[in-house]
């Protein structure tokens, strides 16, 4: 190929300067990806990656109690005080509520998505993806607000325990350590009902897509081995839609370990990793723990993709 | 002789199409059985009736004189090799194979020899713990045999397995194919729109058209006598001449085919042959034989291939433009049922 190269080759045209620099990019394709990447990695390194670095090195900086002032001396004090009791309540806190958002949209989504895949064609499927997308085009806020109406004492969802003459059971939910509180605005319940309802678009659609992609051949192939519905589900349905399940997951699993504005509106009081975030560099000013809290969603999350990987989910992909 | 798969009058309709139109069919048990024709002819939707993917819309299917229809598939004593393998992919090699037996409740030990069994049959063993996405085309296809020949039906379906893989190995698997067939003595059904491969392999083919079958016969007969004019035509090369020329030569009226190797160009010296004349269209060389076209008198075009038998070049060359007879014996004429088409629409 380079002897080919090296040899003089006939011009056809020297032509204009932007002819020559098209002739220069197609002989030389690695300049070409160059040019293209360049941009995106400068966005991604420095803005991106970068500031994410700084802010984290501020973690090691020292914050002055009495002062209020930050000094750039480098300490392990703001990470070892994630380990207070309060602290760490809050990273629990947090953790566990991800955990069970997580498992609960992917149990909702999961019969949501396979008739999405695998029963609707052509309007039907496309009702069903503007049915699960729309409620992402309305603003979070006011939807995480209208929740808090929704779910509040004498709102719609009580009423309707009312009509359905369910009381009792929401009492006794609500009566539940860890899970209730006085009323379903403002316990754990209501919360996580909330996040579930907010982040299920973010779980259905990665499983939507995992199915779509199974061929019905597979299907075919295990009933005609002498699968019965449930073995070709639990053999081969489910394993080849983990993938989706894991891509949804990481979504609803990061993105309630960062909300900070569903805690605040619904469920009892009691910091989230996100609402501690935004009071200590707001209110408090301590950019340094701050930081330190930053951290703990993105070991958290590395934590979780190292266990989801190890459990093969991304063998199939 | 007992049926392996017995078909009466089995329809299947897709709505206003007639997928399969009344169709019947006897398959003996241990045959080799194709069933030809072209895509959307309704021999893939017979297969799946077969398999129990398709429900027949009427009539009764068979398989082994008990009642399928109405069955589900893991309730079928079938296996199927499908076109594009349907390969577990987040499986390995064995638990593909073992994958029958597993659902079946076969302990691992035992389903595991038997899967390492039926992997040494198609020539993979030591392959078992590989994935399928590291296996090449030939040898999914192998693998696909595997999985569906170890739980030993009595009738192994197959959906054109070979219409992926490159002609040398193609030929290879149609051999092997053939020897499984006869050292395990099961029913194999075979649906290929690839006529060679057909009539290379089987015991007898059934030729598809549009939903109905058009004839049911060994290879030989097929392609000897073929019944009808789309057999005539879709079964090897043929010239199917109707018409006013049709009587003139073979004196009825009735369409008639003739093979173009049985024709033979110049004038005819033995009295009792047919005898036609017209202008040399076009030559083919195709190795093996040269392939001449003939235009006759009436513009109708007339196939003729002539073996190259003489290792030294022809002579007489012969040109296009040139006027020429050609001449047949009177009993390589087939007579044809027309197929009418449009029929069962």
């Amino acid at each position: 190929m380079s002897l080919a190269l090296e040899k003089p080759a006939p011009r056809v045209s020297s032509g204009s300067p932007m002819r020559r620099f098209s002739n220069l990019l197609y002989r030389k394709p690695n300049l070409y990806l160059a040019l293209l990447l360049i941009p995106p990695l400068i966005w991604f390194g420095a803005i991106y990656l970068g500031s994410l670095l700084g802010l984290l090195w501020q973690g090691f900086y020292t914050f002055d109690d009495f002062t209020m002032a930050v000094t750039p001396d480098l300490t392990l004090a703001n990470f070892a005080a994630l380990f207070n009791p309060a602290n760490f309540d809050i990273i629990v806190r947090t953790l566990t509520m991800a955990i069970a958002v997580s498992i609960a949209s992917a149990a909702l989504a999961f019969p949501i998505a396979y008739y999405m895949a695998r029963y609707t064609t052509g309007k039907t499927k496309a009702f069903f993806y503007i049915a699960v997308m729309m409620p992402m085009w309305a603003s979070y806020i006011v939807k995480a607000y209208a929740w808090t109406l929704l779910l509040a004492k004498g709102g719609v969802a009580q009423w309707f325990v009312q009509v359905l003459h369910l009381e009792p059971v929401l009492q006794f939910l609500l009566g539940i350590p860890g899970v209730g509180g006085s009323t379903l605005s403002t316990s754990h319940l209501g919360r996580f009902l909330v996040f579930v309802y907010i982040w299920l678009p973010f779980m259905i659609l990665p499983i939507q897509a995992s199915l779509e992609r199974l061929p019905p051949s597979l299907l075919h192939a295990s009933a005609d081995l002498g699968a019965t519905p449930r073995q070709t589900f639990m053999q081969v349905i489910l394993p080849l839609s983990v993938p989706g399940i894991a891509a949804g997951s990481i979504f609803t699993f990061s993105l309630t370990l960062g909300d900070f504005i569903v805690p605040q509106l619904v469920g009892p009081p009691g910091y989230f990793i996100g609402g501690m975030v935004y009071a200590q560099q707001g209110a408090i000013g301590n950019m340094p723990m701050a930081a330190a809290f930053t951290l703990v969603p993105i070991v958290l999350i590395a934590i979780y993709l190292s266990i989801v990987k190890r459990l093969g989910a991304f063998d199939a992909l | 002789m007992t049926l392996a798969v017995q078909f009466t009058q089995v329809s299947r309709l897709f709505g206003e199409v007639k997928a399969v139109d009344r169709v019947s069919i006897d398959i003996q048990d241990g045959e080799f059985f194709s069933m030809l024709g072209p895509s959307g002819s309704g021999k893939t939707t017979c297969l799946r009736l077969i398999a129990g993917f398709e429900q027949p819309s009427a009539g009764s299917i068979r398989i082994h004189g008990a009642e399928a229809a109405g069955l589900p598939p893991y309730q079928r004593d079938v296996n199927t090799v499908f076109q594009d393998y349907a390969l577990f992919p987040h499986m390995s090699v064995l638990d593909n194979v073992a994958y029958g037996l597993k659902v079946k409740g076969v302990g691992k030990q035992e389903r595991h020899a038997r899967a390492e069994e039926a992997l040494s049959m198609v020539a993979l063993g030591g392959y078992g713990s590989r994935k399928p996405v590291q296996l090449s085309g030939g040898q999914r296809q192998r693998v696909a045999l595997a999985r569906a020949l170890v739980n030993r039906p009595r009738v192994l379906l197959l959906d054109e397995p070979l219409g992926a893989l490159d002609l040398k190995l193609r030929e290879q698997m149609q051999t092997e194919l053939k020897k499984l067939q006869r050292q395990l003595g099961i029913t194999f059904i075979f649906v290929t729109h690839d006529q060679t491969e057909a009539l290379s392999m089987s015991d007898r083919v059934a030729v598809f058209n549009r939903g109905r079958i058009e004839q049911v016969d060994t290879p030989r007969n097929l392609y000897m006598k073929p019944a009808t004019t789309f057999v005539a035509e879709f079964v090897g090369t043929s010239n199917v001449l109707r018409g006013d020329l049709a009587g003139q030569l073979s004196g009825s009226a009735q369409p008639f085919s003739i093979r173009p190797e049985h024709i033979r160009l110049g004038d005819s010296a033995v009295s009792g042959q047919v005898q036609v004349s017209g202008v040399l269209h076009d030559i083919q060389y195709q190795g093996s034989a040269t392939r001449y076209e003939l235009k006759l008198d009436n513009g109708q075009l007339l196939n003729v291939s002539q073996a190259n038998t003489q290792w030294q070049a022809d002579a007489a060359q012969l040109q296009p433009g040139q006027r020429l007879a050609a001449h047949w014996a009177r009993e390589a004429m087939t007579p044809l049922q027309e197929t009418v088409l449009g029929e069962g629409r």
